[in-house]
């Protein structure tokens, strides 16, 4: 039991840093531009579909990696230079509209350069394999990786954003928009800045989220709608947030879908148990969501305190 | 005056497609119509949230499934003897399955407008998406009513006089609730309901200090405005044949939204015209190009940047308040 | 003497070791103007605060005719008797003037949620909205236009004429002068010493000529506190006042 409970927290852990590099793109970009940005999950599929393509091409997983962040953070920057630049004005309503447009575009666009059938994607040899966890459980060494990948960069964002310059313009755009413009930063490159590397986490997630599923059109809507819960919990515009949110989140997930079922299988029958514990593990993070708001409407960090 | 020209002529040119379909026999063009209105009910649902209400529900697919979910279980429960939770048998009566998914619909909304209405903005947003989503997995993962399957209708309910199998009749029911909601919503947002509802979007402070309690009259709309989604959805999943956990998809939610905008929000009779105009595309596209939700995004992608009001706004003028 | 309209008695608020408000006593009765003064940062937005319900005390109690307003809303407040206008207007845009008093005479009518009888010839509510809209000089031409479309000054009266449709017990104005000119200041000023048989006023107001025409009694709050309550002509000699304001000792 205790092996099964290891494993099922370092996945829960690695799911929790996967939403977290998804969550943090949207917060940045949320706290900043005050935008919420519903094509996060087409940046997702971006990556994911471009590092499985490239991958392909070329046999190699990092060459694909490089190739998938890329593409999702020029994709971004292209998209922030058409589209979501005009949006920074507009109300929540029109920006839904506009980058749920923008989800249907990708969506067909990915269709029809990549085919609808899903593509597969190995995990590369050097983190093929597995370790033993203590108690006798082997783990893949793949999914430590991410795990590693996303505490990067995690680490990273904190320094960038506390101890570099681009960071102190994005702390200090977060604060006062007008009087960074008035102080004479380019605000209109700084938000292409702060939006392309928002998508090029998203296109990370995604292009490392391959060698665990299938690449298909659509697998970013459900890891935004993850986000979306990760950071109305974790305080929307906060990083500390989204990533105490995604870990919340990742955890919370795993660990009911696993032993809810079980648990019911204690006082119900069990075909019934498995259908109502998988069930309500479905639910299970939103209404932890509804719980935390009932309490604090503003999320756990709020942004602004 | 002249938004209620174009609001007559839409539904107007509505009932003329749907007869004139008919009479040609193009049993095809009469379902598509039939389709029109439920998905324009719909609409005229979360319009009344979001164009009156202000409210900015991505949720509202979770109302519209879960009518068609009461719909389906009904339904399977006049097929198969059984009853819901046990206590509730099925039936084929029309208003009796009617008022079954506008129940199960505004129970819902009810806490979920509760806890949602604790909070603005983009919150508002997101959290009204992530509780549909909630409803959606629960109905992927929850094996009783199909799971992933969906619910397959065997059974056509039934109301005095009117033969729901037949296309024009059921084009005809669902055409009538259509008129028969506007009308509702109509006289209701005339009314001091509706004033206290205009005041809560437009300055909730001002309605507060009036002395006027904004919240419950925003809750209040929110779960009349999940009815009619409910009601639309029953209509719809009866009209398929057939009710799935797509129903209740966010793409479900957006597309509701879409028609909305599209149409014209704030506008009666927008979500009709939307509706109109998104099966339109649909249709027309559809048959062109199987890439079809793409062209929509650019559509639609051009009406926010560009043509801000929608059909209505462009046939009408801007709204007049009195 | 009769019972005070409004009672503010030990009211105490603190933002950490900043005391906003730091044991407020204010009586008020009918027939009275009392002015609430002071300079910048007395306290003077988060006093009102707690008597208009959007900010809860630490401790104390406000009274409005005798009904403690401890745990009340903002809409109960108002339907308890407390009309009260903003600093800076706050009305719908939009609406025409008319819709935004017509509301405040719902908010008080037997019925306030009705879904049938339209709003916009409903006599019960229209002719109330006018009446009140006529008492502070907006003509009927004015009536159906959106409150976007008039001047500033107009909107301060239908600011005003909102919070007197609902037959307040009290009215609480919040700077009802701010921006309006001499002519504009002046007029209001009429219009207030007209109204004060009807209502009694707490008048929080910067423009020192207006306060010492209108107001019967003064009460200067500094450092969250009432340093001194009195006539115009005691306030103005009152030495911690002169030294409040002017920082000099007399």
């Amino acid at each position: 039991m205790s092996a099964l409970l290891l494993e099922q927290l370092l996945n829960g852990v690695q799911l929790g840093l996967s939403l977290f590099l998804m969550a943090a793109g949207l917060t940045l970009v949320f706290g900043v531009m005050g935008l919420i940005n519903l094509a996060h999950g087409a940046l997702y599929m971006t990556g994911a579909f471009v590092c499985a393509w490239t991958g392909a091409l070329t046999g190699s997983f990092w060459v694909g990696l490089g190739a998938g962040v890329l593409a999702a953070a020029a994709a971004g920057a292209v998209i922030e230079l058409l589209v979501i630049r005009r949006l920074y004005d507009r109300d929540h309503l029109d920006q839904v509209l506009a980058t749920f447009a923008l989800i249907l575009i990708f969506s067909e666009a990915a269709r029809a350069v990549f085919g609808a059938a899903p593509l597969w994607l190995d995990v590369p040899p050097a983190l093929a394999g597995s370790v033993a966890l203590p108690g006798g459980a082997a783990y893949p060494v793949y999914r430590l990786a991410i795990i590693a990948a996303g505490l990067a960069v995690a680490a990273g964002l904190y320094l960038l954003i506390q101890r570099t310059r681009l960071g102190m313009r994005i702390r200090a755009g977060e604060a006062d928009r007008e009087m960074v413009g008035a102080l004479g930063v380019d605000i209109a490159t700084l938000y292409t800045v702060i939006f392309a590397l928002g998508a090029g986490l998203a296109g990370l997630a995604g292009a490392m989220i391959g060698p665990l599923q299938s690449v298909q059109v659509g697998m970013g809507e459900p890891v935004l709608i993850l986000a979306f819960v990760v950071i109305v919990i974790g305080g929307i515009g906060s990083i500390r947030g989204a990533l105490f949110g995604a870990v919340l989140v990742g955890l919370v997930d795993t660990l009911g879908r696993v032993f809810l079922p079980a648990a019911f299988a204690l006082v119900l029958e069990p075909s019934a148990a498995a259908g109502m514990g998988a069930a309500l593990a479905s639910m299970l993070i939103y209404v932890m969501m509804a719980a935390i708001l009932a309490v604090r409407p503003q999320g756990l960090f709020p942004a602004d305190a | 005056m002249r938004e209620g020209v174009v609001s007559a002529a839409l539904l107007g040119a509505l009932l003329a497609f749907g007869l004139g379909a008919w009479a040609l026999g193009e049993v095809f063009f009469v379902n598509l119509a039939a389709r029109v209105a439920c998905v324009a009910l719909a609409g005229a649902g979360l319009n009344l949230a979001l164009g009156f209400g202000g409210m900015v529900s991505f949720g509202h697919a979770a109302f519209f499934g879960l009518g068609g979910y009461a719909a389906g279980i009904a339904a399977t429960h006049a097929f198969d003897g059984g009853a819901f939770a046990g206590v509730l048998p099925g039936t084929t009566s029309m208003p009796v399955v009617w008022l079954a998914a506008m129940l199960a619909a505004g129970l819902a909304a009810l806490p979920i407008g509760l806890i949602s209405l604790r909070t603005q903005g983009v919150y508002f947003i997101m959290i009204t998406l992530a509780f549909a989503q909630m409803i959606f997995y629960f109905a992927i993962s929850f094996p009783a009513y199909g799971g992933e399957d969906g619910l397959p209708i065997y059974l056509r309910s039934e109301l005095p006089l009117v033969d729901a199998s037949d296309p024009l009749d059921f084009f005809l029911v669902s055409f009538a609730l259509l008129v028969a909601v506007l009308l509702g919503c109509r006289t209701v947002l005339a009314a001091r309901f509706g004033a206290a509802l205009a005041l809560a979007r437009l300055n909730p402070v001002r309605l507060a200090t009036a002395g006027i309690a904004p919240l419950p009259v925003l809750l209040a709309a929110f779960v009349a405005s999940a009815m009619i989604a409910g009601l639309a959805g029953a209509l719809f999943a009866e009209l398929n044949g057939f009710v799935s956990p797509a129903m209740l998809s966010w793409h479900r939610s957006g597309e509701i939204m879409v028609i909305v905008i599209l149409g014209g929000v704030g506008r009666l009779a927008g979500p009709v015209a939307g509706a109109m105009l998104f099966v339109a595309l649909e249709t027309v596209i559809g048959g062109w190009t199987q890439y079809w939700q793409g062209w929509l995004g650019l559509i639609l992608l051009g009406v926010v940047l560009f043509a801000r009001g929608g059909l209505i706004g462009a046939l009408a003028g801007p709204v007049r308040h009195g | 003497m009769a019972e005070p309209v409004l009672a503010v008695s030990g009211l105490r608020k603190s933002f950490g070791a900043l005391a906003a408000t730091d044991g407020v006593d204010l009586a008020l009765r009918d027939g009275e103007i009392l002015a609430l003064i002071g300079p910048n940062g007395a306290g003077k937005s988060t006093l009102i605060a707690q008597i208009a319900g959007t900010l809860a005390p630490d401790a104390g109690r406000v009274t409005l005719a005798g009904r403690d307003l401890a745990g009340m809303s903002v809409a109960a407040r108002a339907r308890a008797g407390l009309g009260r206008t903003f600093q800076v207007s706050s009305l719908a845009m939009p609406l025409s003037a008319r819709a935004n008093v017509r509301i405040a005479v719902q908010a008080r009518a037997p019925r306030r949620f009705g879904v049938l009888r339209p709003v916009a010839r409903d006599a019960a509510l229209n002719a109330p909205a006018e009446a009140a809209l006529a008492r502070v000089g907006l003509g009927p031409a004015r009536w159906a236009l959106p409150v976007a479309s008039l001047s500033h000054g107009e909107r301060r009266r239908v600011e005003l004429a909102a919070a007197l449709a609902a037959r307040p017990r009290l009215l609480l104005l919040d700077e009802p002068m701010a921006g309006l000119g001499a002519d504009g200041t002046a007029a209001m000023a009429d219009l207030l010493e007209a109204l004060r048989a009807e209502v009694p006023i707490l008048l929080v107001e910067h423009d020192m000529s207006a306060v010492f025409r209108l107001a019967d009694r003064i009460a200067v709050l500094v450092a969250g506190r009432i340093i001194a309550t009195g006539a115009p002509d005691a306030i103005r000699a009152d030495a911690a006042v002169q030294q409040a304001y002017l920082g000099v000792d007399a």
